[in-house]
């Protein structure tokens, strides 16, 4: 009977060597998690980088992974509004319920951008926190890491040596690569640029570069000709550089305002998986840069 | 900013070297003031992002409100007062298609919040345009019992099948499959309780059963202690791929119905039917979005089939049949395609059988015309809808509608669904 019971909860622990099962609403917190977590952790990640994040359901697989999940990180400020909590109440996990040390929102330790003035429909998909879409910012990056290391403690205090080690070895390699991306990204400092959605913000904030309008009429609503033709307008008088878009917004619009307007059409991984190049955070800004500053000259 | 006051002080540390001591010491309080103007900055900053993220107010904690605006102008060549599924009991009302001309459609009014670390809670009213006010749903849901169970209570859509749960503003076409009105009475939203459970396991595996009063159709709210219907539901969902998402499921409802009448003007007597109830449903969802990116195109199918057995009593002008049985079945299959952004079309095809019914008394269809005619009623649905945001959509809807025994219904609609306030989260 012991023998039994000694190879049934052999049989049950085994496979999770892992001590924490992650959830990742997106691929960028998936991707810090694993450089945190290293092999006490299990990641898996909701949406890929060819995905909209505000547009994804709460689908079968995503509720089960939810089930067995003892973390959950997100970005948060309203950015997975349309599908997260439906993970929450239908999961029947109590771990990941908001309030609870088992949900993280990335967006609670930064300081949001873009906060608006007056929250009102007619203005588009806006969300009442601010910009969501705040990982482009390598400053940000180290934040999120900070609260994230200390909250995978918190769960697993166990291994709490372990996340604190790799999390400091984490940040050491990241400000020693952002400084050499402020210093690589230097050229890039007042380009002037058109953007699909308005997910470049703490990329564009960062490297001091300027958005001069958005393909997008307003947040969330698919660009219109009507509005496509104003901007074509706006870049004769004045002119942008380029027109960036992510990974996972249609091509077609970019490419016909940039082909009318003279410039190129960028498009770049926006995160981890994004482009084949895009493997982690850092390569993920590595190719980012790499693709502004061909166009930068 | 602080770098270029770096440079500026390096420059200067270059250039004047000779006036020596004392402006080096002024040099370096001057550092160190810096270091400590720039620690505070960041802890000003770290202050901020924590202040952000915490509204204040006591209004804070209102719970999400929003509201569903709906409204139709429809066209039919049937009189939708006179609408029946011959072969199939429920009349009139909730089943009947949309009213001639212009009309409002319900407006809803959904109130949600968590209550506690322990509970949630969600009302869902519904004004209809008959200036009453339905409660469509009002539930509470535990969010910590652990080990993947919830507890429901109060009243709520039930999960037995696919569309049941789906609120309307959030179907595909404006009225429900004609299974659904025959076998459902529209829908299924009984009060009770339901337990469910989610297996720990990468494929989604949920069981579930519901204990209910069995308030309306296909029950009869009886005056009793216990329960009048209870039912039991299992899905399965996963992926296929990144681009493919799928659920199925089996759900079975038992209800034992007392004197449930029978509304048919052309009969020649009262009916009403006592005895037991027993429906399966089989459903099935698959969507499909290229890469799993729905915003440009993206494609859905949709499929249930219904089976019911009824045994009891008919009572005919008060004579009881004693042996009633029926076996009856019916299914739906619809697809919607997005074949580009805000714009959609979507196929619906119905059909109900009207099986085997043996009434025990010797009644044919002259007595019995809507329960007892052998037909099998058929709908083909055709819709457009255009959605210039995700809070708007305008459809326009075709239907040949062949629910009532020698005679087509032709009806066109254009409806509006506006929803407002909190961005609600939709269920797969």
């Amino acid at each position: 009977m012991r023998i039994l019971l000694t190879a049934l909860s052999f049989a049950i622990s085994s496979p999770a060597f892992a001590a924490l099962n992650i959830l990742a609403c997106e691929p960028e917190w998936g991707a810090l998690a694993k450089e945190i977590g290293g092999d006490r952790v299990t990641v898996y990640t909701a949406t890929t980088a060819l995905q909209d994040p505000h547009r994804i359901e709460a689908r079968p697989s995503l509720i089960a992974r939810a089930r067995s999940a003892d973390l959950m990180v997100c970005t948060g400020a309203e950015l997975e509004i349309g599908w997260a909590p439906l993970l929450q109440t239908q999961s029947g996990n109590p771990k990941i319920q908001a309030g609870q040390p088992g949900y993280f929102e990335a967006a609670s330790v930064v300081a949001l951008l873009e906060k608006p003035t007056r929250l009102d429909r007619s203005m588009g998909d806006i969300h009442a926190a601010g910009n969501p879409h705040i990982h482009l910012d390598p400053r940000n990056i180290a934040r999120v890491s900070a609260a994230l290391s200390e909250r995978m403690a918190t769960l697993d205090r166990a291994d709490t040596r372990y996340y604190e080690d790799r999390e400091k070895s984490f940040l050491q390699r990241w400000s020693d690569a952002t400084a050499r991306w402020e210093k690589q990204g230097a050229p890039l400092k007042g380009m002037p640029l058109v953007v699909y959605h308005k997910n470049f913000t703490y990329l564009i904030n960062w490297l001091g570069m300027r958005e001069v309008g958005a393909l997008e009429p307003k947040p969330g609503l698919p660009p219109s000709t009507a509005h496509l033709g104003e901007l074509l307008d706006q870049l004769k008088r004045e002119p942008a550089k380029a027109v960036v878009r992510a990974a996972y917004n249609e091509p077609r619009a970019a490419e016909w305002l940039a082909e009318r307007a003279k410039i190129p059409a960028v498009m770049v991984p926006f995160t981890v998986g994004g482009t084949d190049n895009a493997k982690d955070l850092f390569t993920l800004y590595d190719d980012t840069l790499t693709r502004l500053l061909a166009v930068a000259k | 900013m602080f770098r270029s006051m770096w440079c500026a002080m390096a420059l200067a540390v270059a250039v004047v070297p000779a006036y020596g001591q004392d402006v080096r010491e002024e040099l370096r309080q001057l550092q160190q003031r810096i270091q400590q103007l720039e620690k505070r900055l960041q802890e000003t900053e770290n202050v901020a992002a924590q202040a952000s993220a915490r509204p204040a107010g006591e209004n804070a904690f209102n719970p999400a409100v929003s509201l569903i605006l709906q409204g139709t102008a429809a066209r039919s060549s049937l009189d939708p007062n006179t609408y029946q599924i011959t072969g199939f009991a429920p009349t009139g009302g909730e089943v009947g298609p949309a009213r001639r001309g212009l009309s409002l459609g319900e407006s809803e009014l959904v109130v949600a919040a968590n209550i506690d670390p322990y509970f949630r809670g969600q009302l869902v009213a519904s004004l209809t345009p008959e200036d009453t006010v339905e409660v469509e749903e009002a539930f509470f849901q535990t969010l910590g019992l652990g080990k993947g169970f919830t507890i429901k209570g109060g009243r709520f859509l039930s999960s037995i099948g696919y569309q049941n749960q789906i609120h309307s503003h959030a179907w595909d076409f404006q009225d429900a499959p004609l299974a659904y009105k025959a076998f459902l009475g529209g829908r299924l939203n009984d009060d009770g309780v339901q337990l469910r459970w989610v297996a720990p396991t990468d494929l989604l595996v949920e069981l579930g059963t519901e204990l209910g009063q069995g308030r309306t159709f296909p029950g009869t709210a009886p005056n009793k202690n216990g329960t009048g219907l209870w039912t039991a539901f299992a899905h399965a969902g996963g992926d296929i791929g990144a681009s493919t998402a799928w659920r199925t499921g089996l759900s079975y409802l038992r209800t034992s119905p007392q004197d449930r009448a029978i509304d048919d003007v052309g009969a020649l007597g009262t009916q009403s039917f006592t005895g037991r109830s027993n429906l399966w449903i089989a459903d099935f969802i698959l969507k499909w979005a290229p890469g799993g990116n729905p915003t440009l195109t993206n494609f859905k199918l949709q499929g249930e089939y219904f089976r019911r057995k009824e045994s009891g009593d008919l009572n005919f002008n008060n004579v009881n049949s004693g042996d009633y049985s029926s076996r009856q079945s019916g299914w739906y299959l619809q697809g919607v395609y997005q074949f580009m952004p805000q714009w959609r079309v979507g196929y619906r095809r119905d059909q109900l059988d009207h099986g085997t019914v043996s009434n025990g008394i010797g009644l044919t269809s002259a007595d019995s015309p809507l329960l007892l005619t052998d037909y099998n009623p058929k709908r083909n649905t055709l819709m457009v809808d255009w959605s210039p945001s995700e809070f708007s959509r305008i459809r326009l809807q075709l239907a040949s509608d062949k629910s009532r025994f020698g005679m087509t219904d032709n009806q066109v609609l254009l409806q509006y669904i506006y929803s407002l306030g909190a961005h609600g989260a939709h269920t797969f």
